[in-house]
């Protein structure tokens, strides 16, 4: 199961509370497991990324195990610790006033 | 006796407030979406308990709200939980995708940028949604960068009435300080299919065959800080409104001068007459005398406060041109708040209620036509949008 902690105004959009637990089909990557939780939750479609082009959305941020990800080629396998669901992904919103 | 809603959108949410007829003892409910950034919410003419609303953030961008039971509950039509994680959604609500499909004649894809050049359309948000006077499952939504959408569903699908970015002065159109925005619309109380839009800096225009083709209906609007005063395109329009009796005969607050026109904007002519200051954001027709108006002048460039610190709703009461100062009960010193362009509404009760927010974060109400005014609330969040509505 994998382990994955939203901001809070998405989960409450998603009308959750914690972490969302998902089960990922293949390989574990951001893509996927952000497929997984848009395919569950479909309200979130567009507030993590673009609906058309799967961009992240400019104040949002991936992190897992202490890296920064948000960089990172969205195929690109998560680490052992986010696919056994030892650690979650974490999408971070920046920190920007308002 | 009837009851009066008014909604109010917020820069931290959204507020029902609710009363009886007298409009004299208020009940709010709220923050509803707290935190987001209400831009608009409104009712349904065919269904008042049917209200739509836009939540926006510039972290999670657009989503569309619908309540079927006059904003108690809410849910993102085609949003809900979705229990099989191996199905594909259908629906979400807040997908706007700007059509540039070839079959519809002319993708468009640029504009003009502030600096002259040419700028990428990008969808950021919905400023103002205008549910049908007839069909509670149809609604337009006018959304920055400027385009309209319909929704023929309920907000689950959206679809862009392409004709409008593409009739021909699309790369013409250029944003203003609020961002390039379409911000008004105004359904034709007898002829749904024809609908007025106005966007920031573009200007107005219609369509006479239910959004498939547009043309812009700027003659007669002169605006100084463009270079050509009398372009077809450019000027900086802030707020159209209209009374059902009389649905060819616009009022129009521009970003200086207050206007009308009696041909449905095919020819415009200034009624700023003796106001202050013509330069303003909103502008509303009393519900049941088509020719009384109001605005709320506001001192410019860049202050964007009421003249002396008072805060004063300007009424004529012969479609311009003659203007009385309504100050019953608003503060007539050190008063430097703001009007936003859809933060006023009238009811049709008799007397006509007018209400107005302010991004003081007030919401003030007049029970008698604007003769005396009242707060119902002192402390919300900046206010952005409100609307009054009588139910039986």
């Amino acid at each position: 199961m994998i382990r994955v902690a939203i901001p809070a105004h998405l989960r409450t959009l998603a009308r959750v509370e914690g972490e969302v637990q998902l089960e990922v089909e293949g390989a574990v990557t951001i893509q996927s497991v952000l497929d997984a939780l848009e395919a569950r939750y479909p309200v979130l479609r567009g507030t993590i990324r673009d609906h058309e082009t799967k961009q992240r959305r400019a104040f949002l941020r991936y992190f897992a195990c202490q890296e920064d990800l948000s960089l990172e080629p969205p195929e690109t396998p998560l680490p052992e610790a986010v696919v056994s669901g030892k650690e979650p992904l974490l999408i971070i919103g920046a920190i920007a006033g308002g | 006796m009837s009851k009066v809603r008014v909604l109010v959108g917020t820069r931290k949410g959204a507020f029902v407030l609710t009363s009886d007829g007298k409009r004299k003892s208020w009940e709010v409910s709220g923050p509803h979406f707290t935190g987001w950034e209400i831009y608009h919410l409104k009712g349904s003419p065919a269904d008042p308990n049917r209200i739509y609303a836009s939540q926006t953030s510039g972290w999670f961008g657009q989503v569309i709200q619908v309540s079927n039971d006059g904003g108690k509950t809410w849910e993102a039509p085609g949003g809900g939980v979705k229990m099989n994680p191996g199905g594909m959604p259908q629906g979400e609500s807040n997908r706007f995708v700007y059509d540039t499909s070839p079959a519809t004649g002319k993708p468009l894809t640029t504009h003009q940028w502030y600096d002259g050049t040419q700028h990428p359309w990008e969808f950021k948000r919905v400023w103002h949604l205008e549910p049908s006077p007839n069909d509670p499952e149809t609604v337009y939504a006018g959304v920055e960068d400027a385009a309209l959408f319909r929704s023929t569903d309920g907000a689950k699908t959206w679809q862009e009435l392409s004709g409008l970015r593409g009739h021909g002065t699309g790369p013409k159109w250029q944003p203003g300080a609020g961002g390039m925005c379409l911000h008004t619309i105004v359904i034709d109380p007898g002829n749904p299919k024809r609908i007025y839009v106005a966007i920031s800096a573009a200007g107005a225009f219609r369509t006479d065959d239910g959004g498939a083709t547009w043309k812009p209906i700027n003659q007669g609007l002169r605006s100084e800080y463009i270079p050509d005063p009398k372009a077809e395109i450019g000027h900086c329009v802030h707020r159209i409104a209209i009374h059902r009796s009389r649905p060819d005969t616009l009022f129009m607050q521009k970003h200086w001068d207050v206007m009308r026109s009696d041909n449905a904007g095919d020819l415009w002519r200034e009624v700023s007459g003796n106001l202050p200051t013509d330069f303003g954001f909103v502008i509303d027709v009393h519900a049941h005398e088509p020719e009384t108006i109001y605005v709320v002048p506001i001192k410019s460039d860049s202050e964007h406060f009421p003249l002396e610190g008072k805060l004063r709703v300007y009424r004529s009461r012969t479609g311009g041109n003659e203007w009385e100062a309504l100050t019953k009960g608003l503060p007539q010193e050190n008063c430097y708040v703001n009007v936003l362009r859809d933060a006023m509404s009238v009811d049709t009760c008799d007397p006509c209620g007018v209400y107005f927010g302010t991004t003081g974060g007030q919401v003030y109400a007049s029970a008698d036509a604007g003769d005396n005014w009242a707060p119902i609330v002192r402390d919300l969040p900046p206010v952005l949008s409100v609307e009054a509505q009588v139910l039986p």
